[in-house]
């Protein structure tokens, strides 16, 4: 496919199985209405947030019900209008419990969100956006769920000057993005034009896999308007990862351990630019999304628009269930996202996908050592060396880790996809950043 | 569906079921096992030219290495009650490379000694499959040939069975050495097609230059090797040898001979490339194959031994840290700025 500007190509990637065909043609259906709703108080990176309703309080569609914890967090608002129940527990997508708000449905489903509208965004102050923004509780509905309003306030000595929208899509599976992009398109464009405002660039990019061809058509016709130029990029995992696409669309290379906007980037997922219109435009804040529900064992798989709250278990159910043996539910796709024993666990702004697998799928680790064969090291996008690093974590030399960089491990999982003597490689990085990590806060708290 | 709760006639996965583990939650399929039975493939053209050539000394040398070796894996497994670890492969190929590897008049004590050494000593000893320095068929060859210099030159001609000599190639060029005329005869086109189809003295599975290209082109479309191994190791050998010729005619002759002749086919692609022992980053691995090359050229022209393949390939083997460190490649994102100038490419891998 022609790209209407020059692109380059990260280093290494993979071409895994994609698994799109079962749910990429099925238009994204809302769920229905639930009796019961869960809601997770922290749903961003970051300080979580602080709940502000008390038990038997009755709450409007979209009012808030937490509020931000800190500069870098995001608000939790009411997915229907009902009473607040219980602060109850519920299993957290990357494992542990984690407290949630619980409201009980009235079945009205009234909006209350106490945001105006601001339809003429384009003579409005950028501050007044931006709190908006903040104010509608929007993350990188990407994966990161990092809050959005931070990524849109760089430091003043930061000079910006490319707005990236992240529509690449690369995990298997997962089309939520493409129904998104394929159904709300002018919301997206739109949303990127109110960050663009607020960053004050005038180049705006929006990456995205070139197998999502309806989608690239559709967002063609309209992004002039807008001012986004859509860029089709070659299939190649991890094309969507932060610091792979800014390299593809630009040239330029995050330096280690820098962000995207050292180098004059800023990158937004193209749910969360959706979000930014649908707060914006319309005044209602973040309270459902896009997510694909799919899988061999699922019986309907398609894509749902699902509010937070909403546990997998309900998710399952509209999509029928399962026809077949699952082995694994994963939050997310299959290469990085978190496997899951309960269904219990609940959609968050973050959920891009429920996925099952089933065995015959699914990968199996083991302890083998490492044959050296150089395949993590050819298909690692980060460049790092996978397979010595990961015997350093093996025998717990994290400093000597550190110093191979393993901090810059995305965990992508590529390497581990690729490896033939099966060695549960992002496992040992995971490991080694968590220890890393707690080294460095323990010198800094030394320090203080 | 026995194990699925259900709910308003919907099934659902049983929560206890379930699997727990880290991403990714997929894999491209290939294993160690797989990839050893695809270099097993590669090995068949050299294989069959053995067996074309020497008859039924091949057939015999490469069933008792083949056997040797797996049964010593097997055996050692066993005695350090360990799962076993013989269906991986790894043993048969070290058998069949080391058997490729011997003379035509091998005896059967010499092939024993050959596996139990090229398995025991030199991988399980380091810790088996992935944790050994050496290349096991590489290094047995040279336990044999320093141990056993006497049945280890007992040289067959091609199917006529007569024990000869040193009647290889690389005797040769030692036979005629100092004349000039005899270098040249050595490089004439008909003397090298010999070499190259394999019609020629020589361990089993190395005389034949093509048999062993076939395998190589496939080994590297399979993927199975680094390429710039092979080609940096027969690119070495190709210019070294070539400017030596041309400087001294009598010397040694010309840079196709010294490809066509011993081990360098079967070397370049199946044992200098074995991934365990190499450097694990493409520019290394040019590296070492440079070394291995200027290695052999060095031992064949002014060294002891006519040929030194195997050795300089062991002894690359032992330089692979000291590359991988010289040849580190840095993350996506370094910038030379970032450190001091005086410190790139001083490797981070100790
Ligand atoms: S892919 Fe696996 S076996 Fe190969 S070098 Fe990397 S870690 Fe080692
Ligand atoms: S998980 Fe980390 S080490 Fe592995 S390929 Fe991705 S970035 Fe590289």
């Amino acid at each position: 496919m022609n790209s209407p500007i020059r692109t380059w190509r990260f280093h290494g990637g993979v071409h895994p199985a994609d698994g799109k065909a079962l749910s990429n043609s099925v238009p994204a259906q809302r769920a229905p209405l639930l009796e019961r709703y869960t809601v997770a108080i922290q749903q961003n990176i970051g300080a979580p947030p602080k709940p502000v309703v008390q038990k038997g309080d009755t709450v409007k569609k979209g009012q808030l019900i937490a509020e931000p914890g800190g500069f870098v967090s995001a608000p939790v608002h009411a997915p229907t209008s009902g009473t607040v129940g219980d602060i109850v527990e519920v299993p957290g997508a990357n494992g542990g419990a984690i407290p949630a708000i619980e409201i009980i449905s009235d079945g009205k489903d009234e909006w209350g969100s106490g945001l105006d509208p601001i339809p003429n965004w384009k003579n409005t102050d950028r501050e007044i956006l931006k709190k908006r923004i903040a104010d509608a509780g929007i993350v990188g509905m990407g994966g990161a769920a990092f809050p959005t309003h931070v990524k849109l306030s760089p430091p003043p000595e930061k000079v910006i000057d490319t707005l990236i929208l992240n529509g690449a899509e690369c995990e298997p599976y997962l089309t939520a993005d493409h129904r998104l992009m394929l159904e709300r398109t002018e919301a997206v464009l739109e949303g990127a034009a109110i960050a663009a405002k607020i960053l004050r660039v005038d180049r705006v990019f929006l990456g995205i896999e070139e197998n999502k061809p309806d989608a690239i058509a559709a967002l063609n016709e309209k992004a002039g308007q807008y001012g986004v130029t859509v860029v089709p990029l070659h299939v190649r995992y991890p094309q969507g990862g932060e610091k792979q696409l800014i390299y593809a669309l630009t040239g330029r290379s995050v330096a280690t351990g820098g962000l995207p906007m050292d180098v004059g980037c800023v990158v937004q997922n193209v749910g969360s630019c959706a979000a930014i219109r649908d707060a914006v435009v319309e005044g209602h804040p973040l309270i459902e999304r896009y997510t694909t529900v799919t899988g061999t064992p699922v019986a309907n798989p398609g894509t749902w628009i699902l509010r937070f709250g909403t546990t997998v278990e309900q998710a399952l159910t509209f999509a029928g269930g399962v026809k077949a043996r699952a082995a694994k539910v994963i939050m997310g796709g299959p290469m990085m996202g978190f496997a899951q024993t309960s269904l219990g666990v609940t959609v968050t702004k973050n959920s891009s996908g429920i996925l099952l697998l089933q065995w015959k799928e699914t990968a199996e680790y083991t302890s083998n050592p490492c044959i050296r064969c150089g395949r993590c090291v050819r298909a690692c996008p980060m460049k790092l060396l996978p397979g010595p690093v990961s015997v350093m974590v093996e025998s717990e030399n994290y400093d000597e880790a550190e110093k191979n960089y393993v901090m810059d491990c995305m965990e992508c999982g590529v390497c581990t996809f690729v490896c033939p003597a099966k060695r549960p490689l992002v496992q040992h990085f995971r490991r080694a950043k968590a220890e890393i990590n707690a080294k460095r806060r323990a010198a800094k708290a030394k320090q203080a | 569906m026995s194990e699925e709760i259900e709910k308003n006639n919907i099934a659902l996965p049983e929560p206890g079921s379930l699997v727990l583990s880290t991403s990714p939650h997929v894999q491209d399929g290939d294993s160690i096992a797989r990839i050893m039975a695809k270099v097993l493939i590669c090995l068949l053209p050299a294989v069959a030219a053995s067996i074309w050539f020497f008859r039924f000394d091949a057939v015999r040398i490469l069933v008792y290495c083949a056997s040797f070796c797996i049964f010593a894996e097997y055996g050692w497994t066993l005695a350090t009650r360990q799962a076993a670890t013989i269906g991986d492969y790894s043993a048969l190929v070290t058998g069949v490379i080391l058997a490729l590897n011997l003379p035509p008049g091998a005896p059967w004590w010499l092939c024993l000694i050959g596996s139990v050494f090229a398995i025991i000593v030199v991988k399980e000893l380091f810790g088996g499959l992935g944790q050994n320095p050496f290349n096991p068929a590489a290094a047995a060859r040279v336990a044999l040939l320093v141990g056993f210099a006497g049945p280890m030159t007992q040289w067959a001609a091609p199917a006529t069975g007569s024990l000869v000599s040193g009647a290889t190639p690389l005797g040769a060029i030692h036979a005629v050495q100092g004349s000039a005329d005899a270098m040249a005869q050595l490089g004439a086109p008909d003397n090298l097609m010999k070499l190259f189809l394999g019609n020629v003295g020589g361990s089993i599975g190395e005389t034949s230059a093509l048999a062993i290209l076939i395998g190589g082109l496939g080994l590297m479309a399979f993927r199975l090797i680094k390429w710039q191994i092979p080609l940096a190791m027969i690119a070495t050998i190709f210019v070294f040898t070539g400017i030596v010729h041309l400087a001294a005619p009598g010397l040694t002759p010309g840079p196709l001979y010294h490809i066509l002749s011993g081990g360098v086919m079967i070397g370049a692609f199946f044992m200098a490339t074995d991934m365990v022992t190499s450097p694990i980053t493409p520019l290394g691995a040019l590296v070492f194959g440079g070394v291995i090359g200027v290695l052999t050229c060095i031992i064949r022209i002014w060294g002891a031994y006519p040929e030194g393949v195997s050795f300089s390939i062991v002894i690359a083997n032992a330089l692979v840290p000291l590359i991988d460190r010289m040849c580190y490649i840095r993350p996506f994102g370094w910038h030379s700025h970032s450190v001091s100038a005086l410190n790139i490419r001083r490797g981070e891998i100790k």
